[in-house]
């Protein structure tokens, strides 16, 4: 099982530690090289440098052979292409992407792009985790 | 006519402009605060400021109406196509319009169906391709939704076809000549019509029988 993980910030980085935990074959892209070291010191997987906007690049971090590409630059519009074109020229069955803004990330879902919301989830756990709380409710009179 | 425009730099700020002059509806939006300031002292109430590509920003500017046209003009090409994507499948603009800003995402923009582009690069390229004599087959222009391209060939003296009439040409399937500049005056080209050295012809082909077409008209 292949995948590719395109951005390696916070969400990027850990993604790919657990995937390769779970026995897959990872391919980590970022424009940035610093962003290597967010993967411990012996990353034993692929990084690549470079834009996930570059098709050239993504062949080279072997998207055609890939199983699964998880995105996740810090850019919602970067991501919501990059996750289009490996849905769309390269075939890939699995591309999930990380959307921050719930707008846009309700529009895409609804054109059968799989992405994850940050953004809402956190909103359901706030909203849930305020309710928990032991608050005596105030009689309105 | 109601336009929205996406992008106040440059390029959306002289064309939101332009079709104000022009008697049009407009509504710029610009994103960052400095530019919009300065557009403000221009525009007015026709300029809104805020990310294009988030939904209440477009629906502030009135893209539920929908406009007769969105333009995306921003500097980053991944706006502009999602700007795009939103405008026509969501809230079903009858037209959009973007702009290339690196013409490697060319294909990215053709993927994703977003049409008609505009890429300052390539034109600027082409014309400049027009001005290399070695080359012998100038891209005119390529009609992406039809598959079809026109090209110009210069009909030189060491030609195969200099002398001949287009009617006895095996030309490539799928190409025809369109028409034949010679001395300063273009000519329809007819099955009659006899090609010389220094002829500019202009053919129209399917993309890919580039080559083939070299080949008849040029042996090259």
């Amino acid at each position: 099982m292949k995948a590719l993980v395109i951005g390696c910030g916070r969400v990027g980085s850990t993604i790919a530690l657990n995937l390769h935990a779970e026995d897959w074959d990872v391919t980590v892209v970022d424009e940035k090289e610093d962003a290597l070291s967010r993967l411990g010191q012996n990353w034993p997987g692929a990084f690549v440098v470079g834009h996930g906007m570059d098709t050239d690049l993504l062949r080279e971090a072997g998207i055609e052979d890939a199983d699964a590409v998880v995105v996740c630059t810090d850019g919602d519009n970067t991501n919501i292409v990059i996750g289009q074109v490996a849905q769309k020229r390269f075939d890939i069955g699995c591309v999930v992407v990380r959307l921050l803004d719930p707008a846009r990330a309700a529009f895409y879902a609804s054109r059968g792009m799989r992405i994850v919301n940050p953004t809402s989830t956190a909103i359901n756990e706030l909203m849930q985790t305020v309710r928990s709380c032991d608050v005596p409710r105030v009689e309105v009179l | 006519m109601y336009v929205i425009v996406a992008g106040g730099g440059k390029v959306g700020a002289n064309v939101a402009r332009s079709l104000l002059r022009i008697g049009q509806e407009v509504t710029l939006i610009e994103q960052r605060r400095d530019r919009f300031e300065r557009l403000e002292e221009e525009f007015e109430h026709q300029v809104q400021r805020g990310d294009a590509t988030e939904l209440f920003v477009l629906e502030r500017a009135g893209i539920t109406r929908p406009p007769d046209i969105l333009l995306a003009l921003t500097g980053d090409d991944e706006d502009n196509m999602v700007i795009c994507q939103i405008a026509k499948e969501k809230y079903l603009v009858p037209k959009v319009i973007a702009r290339v800003n690196d013409p490697r995402n060319q294909a990215h923009f053709d993927l994703l169906g977003i049409s008609p582009t505009i890429c300052a690069t390539a034109s600027i390229m082409a014309l400049v391709e027009h001005e290399v004599p070695e080359h012998d087959l100038i891209h005119l222009l390529e009609l992406r939704k039809e598959n079809l391209e026109i090209v110009e060939v210069q009909i030189d003296k060491d030609s195969p076809v200099a002398g001949k009439r287009v009617e006895a040409l095996s030309l490539p399937e799928g190409s025809r000549l369109i028409s034949v500049m010679r001395n300063g005056a273009a000519e329809i080209a007819v099955g009659a019509t006899t090609l010389q050295a220094g002829d500019q012809v202009l053919a129209i082909l399917e993309p890919g029988k580039e080559d083939e077409l070299r080949r008849v008209l040029l042996n090259r």
